[in-house]
């Protein structure tokens, strides 16, 4: 799974079905200190999040597809599937150099 | 999905027999801004988009759930055409 912020939504009228009623957001993926990665992704919506909120999301088409029930034959692959409180990093491990 | 700009169309009339029927397009993607981001690629078009649309479009085997040959080598089809990108 990723971390991501949701920065907006998509709209479309003309789309494939699986899109029908659901709501597209823009997400950002982070790094796991909050900070923004290169990288974005559109996603579908399973934890009524709105702009600004922090989520766990999956990229991948096999669990999306069980999420959204969407049969063996939808094309769908982002789903926020969690909304993030808040993260924990453990401290840098102290390196040791030779010794 | 990722959002990307139609800039053009390809015409292949020597191809698979499962790419039958099926339009390609050229595609810009798009980062988050819709700024070009990368190199353009070619996408099968399961909508009726065309150049000048603001798009997104789904790589990965899922591509090629879209087309009517469900067994063909597609790597990106276009799922829907985009109305508006809400970032307010």
């Amino acid at each position: 799974m990723k971390i991501g912020k949701v920065i907006g939504t998509v709209v479309s009228t003309l789309k494939i079905k699986e899109y029908e009623g659901e709501k597209l957001l823009l997400v950002k993926l982070l790094d796991p200190d909050g900070s923004p990665a290169s990288d974005y992704v559109v996603a579908f919506d399973r934890v009524q999040a709105g702009k600004g909120d922090h989520i766990l999301l999956i990229d991948e088409g096999n669990g999306a597809r069980q999420v959204l029930q969407a049969g063996p034959e939808g094309a769908v692959r982002a789903v926020c599937v969690g909304y993030i409180d808040s993260i924990d990093l453990a401290p840098p491990r102290p390196r040791s150099f030779g010794g | 999905m990722k959002l990307g700009k139609v800039i053009g169309t390809v015409v292949s009339t020597h191809k698979l027999e499962a790419f039958r029927g099926v339009k390609f397009l050229i595609v810009q993607p798009l980062d988050e801004n819709l700024k070009p981001d990368g190199e353009p690629l070619v996408a099968t078009d399961s909508q009726q988009s065309g150049p000048g649309m603001l798009v997104t479009y789904v790589g990965g085997r899922e591509a090629t759930l879209l087309l009517p040959e469900k067994f063909n080598p597609t790597d990106a089809t276009i799922t829907s055409v985009v109305d508006e990108v809400d970032r307010s």
